[in-house]
C-alpha cells in the first residue's frame, strides 16, 4: 500500500504567551503552551491530538488556523506554508482550512438565521456567484441532515446537535481540504455524541476531508482516528498510528492515560493493571529540567529529571519521546 | 435488614411558563448501607432533581415535592422541617457537585470551609475544628495538609479542589454521599485518582454513595447497582454487570451501546455507532400516560403510545419500564 502524501506538515511550531507573576512589575516569563511540536497529517485521513487540559492540543490547532500567534515553526498546508502568509493571501487560504468548534451555543452567531450563518462564509470568499451560493447551502443542510426549511430558523431554535451540525455545515461551505474538530462531541449528550460522530465520519469518505481532530476522550479518539499524537505539557510524547498507538502504547503516560478510561468492558477491567499517576504536572511556567512527565512517571530514573529526551522513531511511524523505549 | 434510604413513588413538581411538569414521577428505589448505586441517563431526565429532592435543596418557589415519601433512618425528609434538613445536610447525607471550580467560596481559604462544617455541625472548637480539617486534607491525598490548610480555592488545581469538596463532604461522616458527576469537569487521569479514592474512604467509612453520572464506564467502574432515568421516570433499574451484559429497555440498549468503547486489541474494523435518534423531550411533554421514550424507540408500537408502560421483573434483580423488554 502506498502512503498518501501529508496534506498538513506541522515543524517545530512553538506558541508562548508572556506571562507576569507577581504584578505589574514583574519580570516577564514565557509559558511555552506549544514547545517544539512537529506531526503531520495524511490527506484524507484523520490524525487526532489528545492529552489533557493544559496540554497544549487546542492552541496547537489555533496556531495552525492562524488564530493564536505562533511564535516559531511552520505549516505547509499543501505546498502553502499558513505561518508565513499575510494579508489578502491569508484571507484567500482560510478557505482550504476550516474549524469546527467545541461548544454549539457560543460558535454560532445568535441574530443570523441559519441559512445565512452557513452562507456567511461563501459571501466572504466571494469566489461564486450569489445565485449559486443558495444551491452550495441547500445541499450543505441535505448533507448534513438538516431540514431545507430550518434555514429560517435561529440557533436558539435549535437543540445542541443540530447546531453542531450548522457548525459542520459552515465549515464545510467552502470546499475546505483540512478541517479542524476541536471537541466537536465533547459539550453534547452521549446519545447525540453517536450522531455526529457517525456524520462526521459519512463526509469524510463524501467529500473526501481530512480532519485534524483535537480530543480529550479516548473511547472517541480510537473510533475516529487513522493515527494519534499524545501531548502532554506542550509536546508530542508519542505520535502513532491508530492500531500501534492503542495496542501497544509505549510512553508510560500513554499508558497510564489509556489505563485509566473506565470501561465497560468487565474483562478488560479485570485484566488492566491501573496505573495511576500521583500528583499533578509541574508548573507549565518554571519547567524542570529532563522530562517534563519525570515527576508524575512510575518508571522515572535518575537521568530522566536530567535530560529531556528527544521524540524519536522506534518503528516504522512510531514515535516515542521517553529515554526508556 | 431495612434499607438506609427508601423512597417511594417520589414525584417533584417544577413550574415553568408552560405550567407545571413532574421532572420526577413516581419513582421509587432503596440504598442500602455502604453500597454503591448510580443514577445514568442524558441531561434533562431527572437525575440531578432526584438529588436535590432528596437533601432538600429544590429551587426554591419552582420546585416542590409533589408526592411520596423519602424514608431515611426511619424519617420521612418530605415532612421535615428546614431546621432538621439543615441538621441532616452535610451531617448525615452530603453532597459533591459536578463543578469544583464553582462551588466553593473562593474569598475563604480551604482550611475554613472545611473546619466551618465540622463547628457548625460537630460543636468543634476552633483549634479542633482546624487540626481536623488538616487531617481530612491528608486522607484525601493532598500533599503536604498542613502547608495546604491557608490556600484559597484559585491556589489548586480542580483534581484538588474537588478532593477538598470530597473532605467538606465527608467531614461529619455521613452515611450518604451523593455525588453528582463527580468527575466530568476532570481530566481522565484525575479521575481515576478520584475513584480510587471514593472507593478507598467508602471502604474505610461505610458510606453509601450515590453517583450520578451519564457515563456508561464510571458506572461499571464504581457502582453496584444502577437506574436508569428517562424524562423524569425510571427506565431500568438493577445489578449493573446484569444490566450491562443484557439491557432490558431499548433507552439502555442504546446509551451502552452509542459510545465508542475503548477496547485493548483495537482491530482495524470500525463500525458505524448506534445512534439513538432525537433528543430527550422537553419538560412540558412529560407525565403523559404513554412510553415518553417512544418516539425515539425503534421498537415503538402502538401500546407504547397510548400507556405508561409497567414494570417488567427479570430475575430477582433487574426491572425494564418497557411493554416490550421481553423482545429487547
Amino acid at each position: 500500500m502506498m502512503t498518501p502524501d501529508p496534506l498538513l506538515r506541522v515543524q517545530n511550531l512553538s506558541v508562548r504567551f508572556a506571562v507576569r507573576r507577581g504584578g505589574f512589575m514583574a519580570a516577564k516569563s514565557w509559558l511555552y503552551a506549544v514547545d517544539d511540536v512537529s506531526f503531520s497529517v495524511r490527506r484524507g485521513e484523520t490524525l487526532a491530538i489528545v492529552g489533557e487540559s493544559g496540554s497544549g492540543k487546542t492552541t496547537t490547532a489555533l496556531a495552525v488556523a492562524r488564530l493564536v500567534a505562533a511564535s516559531a515553526g511552520s505549516a505547509h498546508l499543501g505546498d502553502t506554508d499558513l505561518l508565513a502568509l499575510e494579508g489578502e493571501a491569508l484571507r484567500q487560504a482560510r478557505a482550504r482550512l476550516q474549524f469546527i468548534f467545541q461548544d454549539p451555543y457560543s460558535s454560532l452567531n445568535p441574530r443570523l438565521r441559519a441559512g445565512a450563518i452557513v452562507r456567511e462564509p461563501l459571501d466572504s470568499q466571494d469566489n461564486t456567484a450569489a445565485g449559486d451560493r443558495q444551491g452550495t447551502v441547500d445541499r450543505l443542510f441535505q448533507a448534513v441532515g438538516l431540514r431545507p426549511e430550518q434555514q429560517a430558523l435561529f440557533p436558539h431554535q435549535f437543540s445542541g446537535g443540530q447546531r453542531q451540525r450548522i457548525g459542520i455545515a459552515r465549515a464545510l461551505a467552502t470546499q475546505p481540504e483540512l478541517v479542524i474538530c476541536d471537541e466537536p462531541v465533547s459539550a453534547l449528550d452521549v446519545a447525540v455524541q453517536a450522531q455526529i460522530l457517525n456524520l462526521l465520519r459519512r463526509l469524510q469518505g463524501e467529500f473526501g476531508l481530512t480532519y485534524l481532530f483535537i480530543s480529550h476522550d479516548l473511547g472517541v479518539v480510537q473510533h475516529m482516528c487513522d493515527s494519534v499524537a499524545v501531548m502532554y505539557m506542550g509536546r508530542i510524547v508519542e505520535h502513532a498510528d491508530r492500531l500501534p498507538l492503542f495496542n501497544t502504547p509505549r510512553h508510560p503516560y500513554t499508558v497510564a492515560l489509556l489505563s485509566a478510561v473506565p470501561s465497560v468492558d468487565k474483562a478488560r477491567r479485570a485484566r488492566a493493571q491501573r496505573v495511576l499517576i500521583p500528583g499533578d504536572p509541574p508548573d507549565p511556567v518554571n519547567l524542570p529540567p529532563g522530562c517534563r512527565f519525570a515527576n508524575r512517571c512510575p518508571l522515572a530514573e535518575a537521568r530522566c529529571s536530567q535530560s529531556e529526551p528527544p521524540l524519536r522513531e522506534i518503528a516504522p511511524g512510531h514515535k516515542v519521546a521517553c529515554h526508556l523505549v | 435488614m431495612s434499607a438506609l434510604l427508601s423512597v417511594q413513588n417520589l414525584r417533584i413538581e417544577l413550574t415553568t411558563r408552560d405550567g407545571v411538569a413532574p421532572v420526577i414521577d413516581d419513582l421509587s428505589f432503596t440504598l442500602d448501607a455502604g453500597e454503591v448505586l448510580s443514577f445514568v441517563g442524558e441531561s434533562g431526565c431527572g437525575k440531578s432533581m432526584t438529588a436535590l429532592g432528596i437533601m432538600g435543596l429544590l429551587p426554591d418557589r419552582i420546585g416542590r415535592i409533589a408526592g411520596g415519601q423519602i424514608m431515611f433512618d426511619g424519617e420521612d425528609l418530605t415532612k421535615a422541617s428546614e431546621k432538621r434538613l439543615r441538621e441532616i445536610r452535610g451531617n448525615d447525607i452530603s453532597m459533591i457537585f459536578q463543578e469544583p471550580m464553582t462551588s466553593l467560596n473562593p474569598v475563604y481559604t480551604v482550611g475554613e470551609q472545611i473546619a466551618e462544617v465540622l463547628r457548625a455541625h460537630q460543636g468543634l472548637s476552633k483549634r479542633a475544628a482546624w487540626a481536623q480539617a488538616a487531617e481530612l486534607l491528608d486522607a484525601v491525598r493532598i500533599p503536604n495538609p498542613r502547608g495546604r490548610i491557608d490556600d484559597y480555592p484559585f491556589q489548586m488545581s480542580g483534581g484538588q479542589r474537588q478532593r477538598v469538596m470530597i473532605a467538606i463532604a465527608l467531614a461529619c461522616k455521613p452515611k450518604i454521599l451523593i455525588a453528582d458527576e463527580p468527575t466530568t469537569a476532570l481530566d481522565v487521569t484525575v479521575q481515576a485518582q478520584i475513584f480510587d479514592l471514593l472507593r478507598d474512604l467508602r471502604r474505610d467509612t461505610g458510606t453509601a454513595i450515590i453517583m450520578i453520572t451519564h457515563d456508561m464506564g464510571a458506572v461499571a467502574e464504581m457502582a453496584e447497582r444502577m437506574i436508569v432515568m428517562y424524562a423524569g421516570r425510571r427506565a431500568e433499574e438493577g445489578r449493573v454487570d446484569t444490566i450491562l451484559e443484557h439491557p432490558r429497555h431499548p433507552y439502555t440498549r442504546g446509551l451502552v451501546s452509542c459510545v465508542p468503547h475503548i477496547t485493548d486489541h483495537l482491530t482495524e474494523a470500525r463500525d458505524v455507532l448506534t445512534e439513538v435518534p432525537g433528543i430527550v423531550p422537553s419538560l412540558r411533554d412529560f407525565g403523559q400516560d404513554q412510553c415518553l421514550f417512544a418516539a425515539r424507540c425503534t421498537m415503538a408500537e402502538d401500546r407504547c403510545r397510548a400507556q405508561r408502560p409497567s414494570a417488567v421483573a427479570f430475575g430477582t434483580d433487574q426491572r425494564a419500564d418497557c411493554w416490550r423488554a421481553e423482545d429487547v
